[in-house]
């Protein structure tokens, strides 16, 4: 006998078209659910709103980390050139007047250092890299990187219960609804 | 988002209802999602075709002889190997790495700029576009990290503390060279890379457990397609783009500084960041046709890079040659138009000197050659646009040996004056780099996903979430494929 206990994660329903999707996805977040999300195999344009979501705050993150980046280009120009070792060459000046030719360095290192900060924030964001994860147990789930259009309620939400997330689901037009579960250990 | 479905403008409320052109299709022939997954997977799944390895085979070991072998008898000889004399010190190494930077130009110019302006069409092509830039940029990086004499040396160019207690110049056009380049491959790679996560996540799923789904599946980093994650995804590809394209427009300037700030006669212009910028994104559009009209043949990928997609770049590399054409005569007019002595010794040094057939080679393949895209006809028949692909790629090399060598060739001191040729090192390790280049760009059709798989299925009409609010079939995708199977053995 198997000694694995399991435990619920959620809901899984498929929907048949991107429209059927985006309207699932409005009635869902009227119910009321927090715990939820849309799966499909490319971004679908304005399911941000059906789904009750604020718009993503990684550029806050680039913003201040491309100041790192200018910030860091000036001092390690400044420092090295005007005060650990001036070099004069072609005559041109080793004080604050220099610093129009650090100007390219500024420009790369932001670049550089944004999109850095896109990467791991970005990632951050994401909750990823997460290699597993109890959707992947699903049948019908590997769909969602091909054709699918899913939509899944996790059993943590407030307002899950067994019964009428299910018909709750049906009612908005999912079909193929399965009960998702990841193994305890 | 701009989705091209109107067939009849919208109503006014006064004066009669307007015709409007229907926009052609990106995706022919009504293909459903799972055909589009199907078709480019397929490639990374199934066996590759004899050609593929007819044309790996000899890739690699051109690679291996030239890349390598060169590198070899450079290191352990010395960079005297190559054949630059006194005052051409920049020789074929140097063309070699601004041709390649500027072929990586096209790749970002298709997935930031064309991303940034909405041209929906860049999706069937941006992935490979992008890996061109990346394995452009790495055959690039091989010249000047050699050029140094000392490759183990070649660290000093990072700006960290040394024995010597001497710290690089940063007021150096060439220092911001290094920064600039090497920022550009990171960003390109991260770009590159995020942009396939989805798609190699596709690939995960659809493999069988065991190695491959492993390694698919660590690169995927457990991607599920959820909305909460393609928001922020979004997002980044946007934030990525608009960094991605002051990027590119400041390397290849950057790359001109190396030039346009030394006080050398025919270099010292003000017209060479805008024109290195134009002339990059010409040859590299020029390269991308060259590599994906045979494999678009081989792949059978007619129906995602169509004849609209090859007739969009066709324009884009008649435009920017053009531009490059308007700046060479620019060139030769200030020249003239100066009266600074040097200068126009330089350009009628360039024109009439030992190197004239170097400048007539430029001037015929640059300039006159893109100009048969006027008409329809040459932009249609893909043998002609191959044709000027090819001159493009051969005439975007000379330019920079003209610009570079000719230049060199003859300064300001007469006593210096030469003639410049070439080694056999020198000769080898170009032609090593081009097999390089098409040896990695086969390995990434075999391994990755050569058509960005998420972003063509959101090019689908019926991608748009509002679709069936306008139209009666909800599975219409599956009706007009199967319409479309039934036409065809109709037909056969």
């Amino acid at each position: 006998m198997s000694t694995t206990r399991k435990r619920v994660y959620g809901y899984l329903a498929e929907f048949k078209s991107a429209s059927a999707l985006y309207k699932a996805a409005e009635k869902v977040r009227d119910a009321g659910f927090r715990k939820w999300d849309c799966y499909s195999s490319y971004p679908i344009h304005g399911l941000d709103k059906a789904m009750g979501m604020k718009r993503s705050i990684l550029p806050w993150f680039v913003f201040f980390g491309g100041i790192t980046g200018t910030c860091t280009a000036f001092t390690l120009a400044y420092s090295t050139q005007v005060v650990l070792y001036p070099t004069v060459v072609q005559a041109k000046p080793a004080n604050i007047f220099t610093v129009p030719a650090f100007f390219p360095i500024m420009f790369e290192l932001t670049i550089l250092f944004s999109g850095f900060t896109v990467l791991f924030g970005l990632l951050a964001l994401m909750k990823l890299p997460r290699l597993n994860h109890p959707l992947f147990a699903s049948r019908q789930f590997h769909r969602a990187t091909d054709d699918g259009f899913f939509i899944a309620v996790e059993a943590r939400d407030a307002k899950f219960s067994p019964e009428g997330t299910r018909s709750f689901l049906e009612t908005i037009g999912g079909s193929s609804i399965e009960l998702v579960e990841e193994e305890e250990s | 988002m701009a989705h091209a479905t109107t067939t009849a403008a919208p109503e006014t409320r006064k004066g009669p209802k307007l015709p409007v052109l229907e926009r052609e299709k990106l995706i022919l022939s009504g293909r459903s999602y799972h055909w589009i997954t199907e078709r480019i997977c397929g490639i990374v799944e199934n066996k590759q075709p004899a050609i593929w390895w007819m044309m790996f085979i000899p890739s690699a070991l051109i690679a291996l002889i030239g890349v390598v072998g060169g590198l070899s008898i450079l290191v352990s000889t010395g960079v005297g190997v190559w054949g630059m004399t006194n005052t051409v010190f920049w020789g074929w190494d140097i063309t070699n790495f601004v041709f390649w930077i500027g072929i990586g130009h096209a790749g970002t110019l298709i997935s930031a700029i064309l991303f940034l302006t909405r041209q929906n069409w860049r999706t069937s092509i941006n992935r490979a576009a992008e890996a061109m830039t990346i394995f452009a940029v790495c055959c690039a990086g091989i010249f000047p990290a050699f050029h140094v004499g000392r490759v183990w040396f070649a660290w000093f160019l990072a700006p960290v503390p040394n024995a010597n207690a001497v710290w690089q110049n940063f007021k150096s056009p060439l220092l911001w060279d290094v920064f600039a380049v090497s920022t550009y491959f990171t960003i390109s790679l991260i770009f590159w890379y995020l942009g396939m996560v989805p798609d190699l996540a596709t690939i995960r799923d659809r493999c069988k457990p065991g190695l491959r789904k492993l390694l698919y599946g660590i690169f995927s980093l457990g991607w599920r397609g959820g909305n909460r994650q393609w928001s922020h995804y979004e997002m980044a590809y946007l934030l990525l783009a608009s960094l991605s394209t002051p990027l590119v427009l400041s390397v290849h300037s950057v790359v001109s500084f190396d030039f346009a700030t030394s006080v050398v006669p025919g270099w010292h212009t003000t017209i060479f960041p805008p024109y290195f910028v134009a002339g990059a994104i010409f040859g590299g559009f020029a390269m991308v046709l060259t590599i994906m009209i045979p494999a678009r043949f081989i792949y059978g990928l007619q129906d995602m890079i169509t004849m609209k997609h090859i007739d969009n770049m066709a324009k884009i590399i008649l435009m920017t040659g053009t531009i490059v054409g308007y700046a060479y005569l620019m060139e030769l007019f200030v020249a003239f138009y100066s009266g600074a002595m040097y200068e126009s010794a330089a350009f009628k040094y360039r024109l009439t000197g030992p190197y004239w057939w170097a400048y007539a080679a430029m001037m015929t393949c640059n300039v006159l050659s893109p100009q048969v895209f006027w008409l329809k006809w040459c932009r249609e028949n893909l043998w002609v646009v191959m044709t000027v692909c090819m001159f493009v790629n051969v005439g975007m090399w000379f330019e920079r040996f003209v610009i570079i060598c000719t230049t060199l060739s003859r300064m300001f001191l007469p006593g210096d004056w030469g003639y410049y040729t070439a080694s056999p090192v020198e000769i080898m390790l170009f032609v090593g780099t081009i097999g390089m280049f098409l040896a990695l760009f086969l390995l990434f059709l075999r391994f990755l996903p050569c058509i960005n798989i998420a972003e063509v299925k959101w090019t689908l009409l019926e991608s748009d979430p509002h679709f069936d609010d306008h139209h009666d079939h909800p599975d219409h995708g599956v009706k007009r494929e199967a319409a479309y199977q039934h036409e065809l053995t109709s037909k056969a």
